[in-house]
């Protein structure tokens, strides 16, 4: 029972390799993706500490390249409990009843040297947004490096309900800041 | 008996009342339970607050190490004039150190400092887990302690209005209370 599960299971990871002899290992210690907002004006900057990322990337055709990343919101830590306890909440992540943000993406075009620009669908609480953003691809020690920002306004997704719409105390702009090392 | 100079006895009240407002503030804020609007904007306005009695107080100490502060009662015995210049020493000390505690906590936590919500006050230690639990018992004790000479320093300011009836306290007093006997 057990060889032949162990072995069915290599069977498949085989397949899979094979079917998607691109996709690069990510080195999730050396990846972040983080939070940028304004508090009252305050510049906060939140890591999100669990997310999975799936590059499909060869340089000779970077068109053919995919990109998924999904994120558990969870995770999200503002560096004290209590607060994220709160964004984890209903008003916030919802992360109850919508443990994953994701992005899909749905073209990779170049745009110069070392340069992409994605598009692709992004899934927060529940609502989808078709987004566009540059990429940056660097060489560092063997490794490929991934970076980027997307800008999107945290309203649109219903992030922060109730009396938490109130801009002036989180700014509506939310910079989801990025950066992907995965092996060459 | 010669009165405290206006700068001197505008700053002392001001202090004052800042530093009530801020105590008050931060024990008003921390017993909100969870986050809310209300209790990220007190803690904002602490802040604030607890920067402005920086700068008054470095003001204030400005003043004092040019001007001599008028001479106590003739009567009062060496032992208090020592006390009293030892705790307004401490006073001067904690204008300081709390509010640089409270900005190093702030620092710490991962929260800069915006002035009044316009100036992005200066980041020289970056968000440290360790420390700021560290700079919060600090921040948190020096605040007991200066609640604590403040008690003190006004206790003493209304035995010598009361008891000694020797105006020392009148002289840092917003208006002047003339003395009954000529």
């Amino acid at each position: 029972m057990k060889p032949l599960k162990s072995l069915l299971l290599a069977g498949l990871v085989l397949a899979s390799a094979a079917s998607n002899a691109a996709v690069l290992k990510t080195d999730p210690a050396r990846s972040s993706v983080a939070a940028v907002f304004k508090q009252m004006n305050v510049p906060v900057e939140a890591p999100f500490r669990s997310f999975t990322a799936q590059i499909d990337y060869d340089a000779a055709k970077p068109a053919a390249s995919k990109a998924s990343v999904e994120i558990n919101t969870a995770s999200f830590d503002i560096g004290d409990a209590m607060y994220n306890k709160e964004v984890a909440k209903k008003e916030w992540f919802n992360s109850a009843q919508f443990p994953k943000a994701t992005f899909v993406s749905t073209a990779i075009a170049p745009a110069g040297a070392g340069k992409l620009n994605v598009s692709g669908k992004l899934t927060l609480k529940g609502k989808s947004a078709n987004v566009t953003f540059p990429l940056t691809v660097k060489a560092d020690g063997g490794k490929q490096v991934f970076e980027g920002q997307l800008p999107i306004k945290r309203l649109a997704f219903n992030i922060g309900e109730g009396e938490w719409k109130d801009t002036s105390m989180v700014a509506d702009e939310v910079v989801i800041k990025f950066r992907i090392t995965a092996a060459q | 008996m010669r009165r405290y100079t206006l700068p001197a006895i505008v700053l002392h009240w001001l202090i004052a009342i800042t530093i009530i407002g801020t105590f008050t503030l931060g024990l008003v804020m921390t017993d909100i339970p969870g986050i809310t609007p209300t209790k990220l904007r007190y803690y904002n306005w602490h802040k604030w607050a607890g920067v402005t009695v920086l700068l008054l107080a470095a003001l204030r100490l400005l003043w004092r190490l040019f001007n001599h502060p008028p001479q106590y009662a003739d009567e009062m015995p060496a032992w208090q004039r020592g006390a009293a210049h030892g705790l307004h020493w401490l006073l001067y000390l904690l204008m300081f150190g709390v509010p640089v505690s409270g900005y190093l906590y702030s620092l710490a936590a991962g929260f800069p400092i915006v002035y009044f919500g316009v100036l992005e006050l200066p980041v020289f230690i970056s968000p440290d887990p360790a420390l700021k639990v560290t700079l919060l018992a600090v921040h948190y004790w020096l605040n007991m302690l200066l609640a604590a000479l403040v008690g003190l320093h006004v206790l003493a300011a209304f035995k010598h209005l009361l008891v000694d009836r020797d105006g020392v306290m009148q002289r840092m007093l917003p208006i002047s209370i003339r003395k009954e006997n000529p």
